[in-house]
């Protein structure tokens, strides 16, 4: 069974945004980039998906050199191979989607797994997108998963509750946080992920459909008021939040 | 062109969920400053109260009907949405950003080719074209963006566009029974949490910290949820600890949330914290900590023990209750 794993390689949560000098995206100076949290638990159920059905598992990431990175890391956490669709340009997701489903075909990968969103455009779309463009199944937003045989049964996490999906393959994942732990790396597995092969490519051109005319700042909040340091000033707090908030 | 509008309704157990009406009325403004028609569709089975959404602008609602829809299928709804937008010629399409909206609506952009801008919380119009605000990095910045497919599609962030009192209008509605829905994915159950309101929908929101020193002092921040009719939230630090689930983070990558009112009780205020919840309307905070950073985003604040502070709200909002 082939296995694939998308994962991104976006700035860390951590990261203080600043407007960079185009207008339309942020300042990349100084900022640490790191594998997408949530693609973490991609890399991780991909490989316990391996350790339950045999295969492989094909780490792919569209963008420069630096996403290597977030390859290297998957791939000593146990993956097999990796793949850099290279791409200079930014795509939307409809593109990074266009050419994910060209490189998954080629891999002739059936069950591929991505994170439920990436934490820098925050769009969650590339993951169902790629399914669609391929005519897999899809289930988005899994914190527990049981693939036996041709049959996939996931759970979604939706408002108030879950959601038990039945499907079959071939399929694409979304991992949201809590479908497991991932495993470190060990120092074994760091060392062989040096001598695994890292294949470039081109990305399959594709068109953008979003176009960002600018980005900016939200509007800063206005300094609150401190209504006190104790129980004492509790009742003024329900008052404000009555009379002048009108919210309770 | 005259412009062909739709939005898409949701509903869970057959009723309308609140983001119906929220996506209505943003649908049928879009619709007369832009100019065109506006129409509605919504699938499932028995749907109580569909003609409702006229108080909202729209007249006419397409109901998709089948004993097998009432649960969410994704494949199903994809496949009957696409057809819809085909038929119609709609060119401009509305989800809410809710579970279903997000999943379902980058299925249905590829079925149809259309470009897709998700979570929206602001539409424009510039010079004859819809101009969306979205947030990114979870809210540290906000991207405007205009899509150059022939076909759009706009996800709306839920409790951001105001549907305001609705009018006394009804919406004309047509049944479509739907034969053999493909359901090569579907929803073979729904699993409740008991009783609790997602921070994702809730109009006020009541979130605990590390301050909350440990699992067994939440019962402080649910009984005050609990009379307000707030969800229960949680910053990063709890859930990474155990205390709390992980579906009621609140941050970047938690969930990114909008009520009426945030109420932060021991928590100081990450960047990833603020990042997702900032974009509430009242903010009010209680730490010790008078140098914490959500200070600076709290509309209101007290600078004293949780301990203390929490047992008194709550002491006074019974009070209040029974006046």
């Amino acid at each position: 069974m082939k296995i694939a794993v998308c994962v991104s390689h976006v700035p860390d949560t951590a990261t203080k945004v600043i407007i960079g000098s185009d207008g339309k995206s942020i300042d990349p100076s100084g900022v640490t980039y790191v594998v997408n949290p949530y693609d973490e638990f991609a890399i991780e159920e991909a490989l316990k998906t391996k350790e339950q059905l045999g295969g492989e598992v094909v780490v792919i990431s569209l963008g420069t050199d630096a996403n290597k990175e977030s390859i290297r890391k998957a791939l000593a956490m146990g993956a097999d191979s990796g793949v850099l669709l290279k791409d200079e340009n930014q795509r939307d997701s409809f593109g990074v989607a266009k050419a994910l489903a060209e490189e998954i075909k080629n891999q002739g990968a059936e069950i591929v797994f991505f994170g439920k969103q990436s934490v820098d455009y925050d769009n969650s779309i590339t993951g169902q997108l790629t399914a669609e463009l391929l005519g897999y199944n899809c289930v988005t937003v899994v914190v527990d998963l049981k693939i036996d045989g041709n049959k996939v049964i996931a759970e979604r996490e939706i408002e108030g509750g879950r959601e038990v999906v039945e499907t079959s393959l071939p399929v694409v994942i979304t991992a949201q946080k809590g479908l497991n732990e991932p495993r470190y790396a060990s120092l074994k597995g760091i060392m062989a992920a040096k001598r695994k092969t890292i294949e470039e490519k081109e990305a399959a051109p594709a068109e953008n459909y979003v176009e960002i005319l600018r980005m900016k700042k939200p509007a800063p909040k206005q300094p609150g008021k401190i209504l006190g340091s104790d129980a004492s000033a509790v009742p003024e707090l329900i008052r404000l939040l009555r009379e002048e908030a009108k919210v309770i | 062109m005259a412009n062909k509008i739709l939005a898409v309704l949701e509903q869970r157990e057959g009723k309308l969920k609140k983001i119906s009406f929220e996506v209505s009325k943003a649908a049928s403004e879009i619709a007369e400053k832009l100019g065109g028609e506006v129409e509605a569709v919504v699938i499932g089975n028995e749907i109580e109260g569909v003609e409702n959404v006229g108080g909202y602008g729209i007249s006419k609602v397409t109901v998709y009907k089948n004993a097998e829809l009432d649960k969410y299928s994704s494949s199903a709804y994809k496949d009957i949405l696409a057809e819809h937008i085909n038929n119609s010629g709609n060119d401009i399409i509305f989800f809410g950003n809710t579970a279903m909206g997000k999943d379902l609506a980058p299925r249905v952009a590829v079925k149809v080719n259309a470009g897709i801008a998700m979570d929206c919380t602001a539409l424009e119009i510039e010079g004859g074209e819809i101009i969306a605000t979205r947030p990114v990095y979870a809210g540290k910045a906000l991207i405007d963006v205009k899509l150059t497919s022939e076909k759009k599609i706009f996800t709306l962030r839920p409790n951001v566009f105001n549907p305001g009192e609705p009018s006394d209008a009804k919406a004309e509605i047509e049944v479509k029974e739907v034969a053999n829905p493909n359901l090569s994915e579907r929803v073979v159950e729904l699993k409740k949490s008991e009783g609790k309101l997602d921070v994702a929908e809730a109009s006020i929101i009541v979130s605990g910290g590390r301050g909350m020193k440990g699992p067994e002092h939440f019962h402080l921040v649910e009984e005050l949820a609990d009379l307000l009719g707030a969800a229960v939230g949680a910053s990063r630090a709890v859930v990474d600890a155990g205390w709390r689930p992980h579906s009621e983070q609140v941050g970047q990558t938690g969930k990114t949330v909008s009520p009426n009112l945030y109420i932060a009780l021991g928590i100081s205020g990450a960047i990833q914290h603020l990042a997702g919840m900032r974009s509430s309307k009242y903010i009010v905070a209680v730490n010790k900590d008078p140098d914490a950073p959500i200070f600076q985003v709290a509309d209101y604040g007290i600078t004293g023990d949780v301990f203390e502070v929490v047992p008194a709200m709550i002491e006074e909002i019974k009070k209040l209750k029974e006046s």
